[in-house]
């Protein structure tokens, strides 16, 4: 049986023990049916032109594996930021892990989402939010059938978070391949502040499928800071659909650090309702064997008066392949507008590659947009001049990949955040030298 | 301390060095001036290792030791200095860091421990006052926005830095006003000593009234035609090149 007959039949199975009268089960049904009609997206797709799934469905995933799987704290210690300075939302498996958790529902809600969405005093919250900012798409739909557990976070008006968010998702390879479908929704309420970090890390080399949703709203004067680490084993897929409302003044920033798993596709869209909003969309992919990475990022802009920012970096070796496709679209109404994107990548091997498309559709006539996209090799010139200077050749290039990356990696706000992802990068190229860039 | 034996070498099929022999001994200051075009660019690149030219016969020797084959880190780490014609821009690397960088990497060439934080700060300092850098200078990005004049300042200060036993100013007088000419010049004439070296190479006298040689080499046309002593720099902006090349016509 192929993976989307499967799923399709496992849905009946879960399906009978839904609960019918609840509000989600009719979102689920609208889901499944979009799932089923669509399948799996291909290359035939334009959207999908450069990313094919062929390589990760062909896996016989357990779709609800067992749960009470407990994992040691020693273990997996190295993954989290900090050992109690943050909040911490911790899943084993698709399952919330309480005991490698750190939750609170005082003066804001960090919680699971099985929880909102089973409890009554939640239920305008999830009226109001759930599904209204996830895609339509097939992909997406798949999640919101199978959607069971995930972060629920709600920070109310005035709330400014003093310690940052950890949402992780851990799989022990205990089941020989796994499909994984994380679902998180997240409300920063008008002039809130968050910091939240988000990562999925298999513990074994066995296959993982991760289908991730994120619905995120911002509202007026509201601030998020997201970090994605995506450092995945080998065997790791993951693809990842977050979309951002925001809502006047508000100020969003998600920054992707795409440095391992075997294929990882971002779909990132902000769409911007409010006048004054900012937002702002960064990412440094580093990959080497046959790792692919595709970002499809959107903004939408849908007020006047807004600003957006992009700003990709890729560095791609031996056979890896990377994408980028930009999408920026200005809605008519949507006049004094600021979005800027760009797209730069280093191809270190012969047989990297990289497929790098902006769009930009504006319908709005006083707008400033601009978009750069550049593939190129490390400058020779650069090189002969460092080299001159008595720096190796490794570690030349390493400072030239540094430097490179460096206009993503000054805008981390979280110092130990900063420090662990210079340690990634350092290791990941290879070598052992102190740059504070 | 430095011997070129029939140097040949060049780009891909262009031949740009066609025999050129030159022995620089320690404490000596070496001007080397010739037209545009007749290689002296090419020569500096070549003793300093860029691999972008090929050389394809002769050698060049530095402390008794073969280079030819050696890439232009370890001639850095032998003690050749090339201050660059035009120094690359390097967004994102902070002059700080980027010095801090290669002091430490030349030091863990010769199997010593990085130079100690308090230590660096400090002779960032003293060689940053020799060249009158305004410390706010040093934070920012390696010669990105800088001017000509900053840029060859920024080089003469990693020299500084790095106290090299050969240094290659490599027209290291273009683009400077007279101000910036008598500081940089100035830095040199402190960093000379009777155990290190310095090849100038210019299209101008002008520099040799502060950076004074012991010896004028011209190179035309990939090869030493003529030398002679100080005086010789004096002749050639008088009487421009063409009556060297008459010379070597008849």
């Amino acid at each position: 049986m192929n993976l989307k007959d499967k799923l399709v039949s496992s849905y009946l199975a879960f399906d009978d023990h839904l609960e019918d009268d609840s509000p989600i089960h009719e979102i689920r049904k609208k889901a499944i049916h979009t799932f089923e009609e669509k399948g799996f997206p291909t290359k035939k797709e334009e959207d999908w032109k450069y990313t094919s799934l062929k390589s990760i469905l062909n896996k016989d995933y357990s779709v609800f594996p067992k749960g009470d799987k407990e994992v040691k704290f020693k273990k997996v210690r190295n993954y989290f930021l900090y050992d109690i300075d943050s909040y911490k939302l911790v899943f084993i498996d698709g399952v919330y892990s309480s005991f490698l958790s750190e939750t609170t529902h005082d003066g804001l809600d960090i919680c699971l989402l099985s929880a909102a969405l089973s409890k009554s005093k939640y239920k305008a919250v999830i009226e109001n939010y759930y599904n209204k900012a996830a895609a339509k798409n097939s992909i997406s739909s798949l999640n919101t059938a199978f959607a069971r557990e995930g972060a629920y976070i709600n920070i109310p008006k005035n709330k400014e978070v003093e310690k940052p968010i950890e949402i992780i998702n851990f799989s022990t390879g205990n089941e020989s391949a796994l499909m994984v479908q994380p679902r998180n929704l997240i409300v920063v309420g008008e002039n809130a502040h968050v910091q939240i970090i988000e990562r999925h890390q298999s513990l074994t080399a066995n296959p993982v499928f991760t289908n991730s949703v994120t619905e995120i709203f911002a509202e007026k004067r509201a601030y998020l800071d997201y970090y994605k680490i995506q450092n995945d084993k080998e065997n790791a897929s993951l693809i990842d659909n977050t979309t951002i409302h925001q809502e006047q003044d508000s100020n969003c920033k998600v920054h992707s650090f795409s440095l391992g798993g075997k294929l990882t596709r971002n779909n990132l869209n902000f769409i911007q309702n409010g006048e004054h909003c900012e937002s702002t969309l960064k990412g440094v992919t580093i990959l080497k064997d046959k790792q692919h990475v595709d970002h499809n990022t959107l903004v939408k802009h849908n007020a006047p008066n807004c600003e957006s920012h992009q700003d990709y970096k890729g560095l791609y070796a031996d056979s890896s392949t990377g994408v980028f496709n930009g999408k920026v679209i200005v809605e008519k109404q949507a006049q004094k507008i600021n979005a800027f994107q760009q797209n730069n990548n280093i191809l270190i091997d012969d047989n990297a590659t990289v497929n790098a498309k902006p769009q930009l559709e504006i319908f709005a006539d006083d707008v400033k947009c601009s978009h750069g996209c550049t593939i190129g090799q490390f400058d020779e010139d650069a090189l002969f001049y460092l080299r001159s200077r008595g720096i190796g050749l490794k570690e030349a290039q390493a400072l030239l990949m540094y430097a490179f990356a460096n206009t993503v990696l000054e805008s981390v706000k979280i110092p130990e955040l900063k420090r662990r992802i210079n340690k990634l990068i350092a290791n990941k190229i290879g070598v052992n030298i102190g740059f504070d860039i | 301390m430095l011997q070129i034996n029939e140097l040949h070498a060049g780009v891909e099929n262009k031949k740009i060095l066609k025999g050129v022999n030159l022995e620089i001994k320690p404490g000596e200051i070496h001007a080397i001036m010739g037209p545009n075009g007749s290689g002296k660019s090419t020569l500096s690149s070549v003793i300093s290792g860029n691999e972008n030219f090929e050389v394809t016969k002769g050698s060049v020797k530095f402390l008794d030791e073969n280079i030819s084959e050696l890439g232009p880190e370890e001639r850095a780490h032998r003690g050749i200095f090339l201050s660059f014609q035009y120094p690359v821009e390097i967004p994102g690397v902070s002059v700080t860091n980027f010095i801090k960088t290669a002091i430490n990497e030349n030091r863990k060439a010769q199997g010593l421990e990085d130079m100690p934080a308090s230590e660096m700060l400090k002779l960032i300092k003293s060689k940053a006052d020799l060249l009158e850098i305004d410390r706010k200078f040093l934070s920012r990005s390696l010669n990105e926005g800088f001017s000509g004049g900053e840029k060859k300042r920024n080089e003469i200060f990693q020299m500084a830095m790095l106290d090299p036993k050969l240094a290659i100013l490599d027209e290291t007088d273009s683009g400077l006003d007279i101000d910036a000419l008598k500081i940089v010049a100035n830095g040199v004439n402190k960093l000379k000593n009777k155990d290190n070296a310095v090849i100038v190479i210019t299209h101008y006298q002008r520099l040799l009234d502060y950076i004074v040689p012991d010896f004028v080499h011209v190179l035309i046309d990939g090869k030493i035609v003529k030398s002679g002593t100080k005086e010789l720099a004096y002749e050639l902006e008088a009487k421009g090149y063409d009556w060297i090349k008459e010379e070597l016509v008849s």
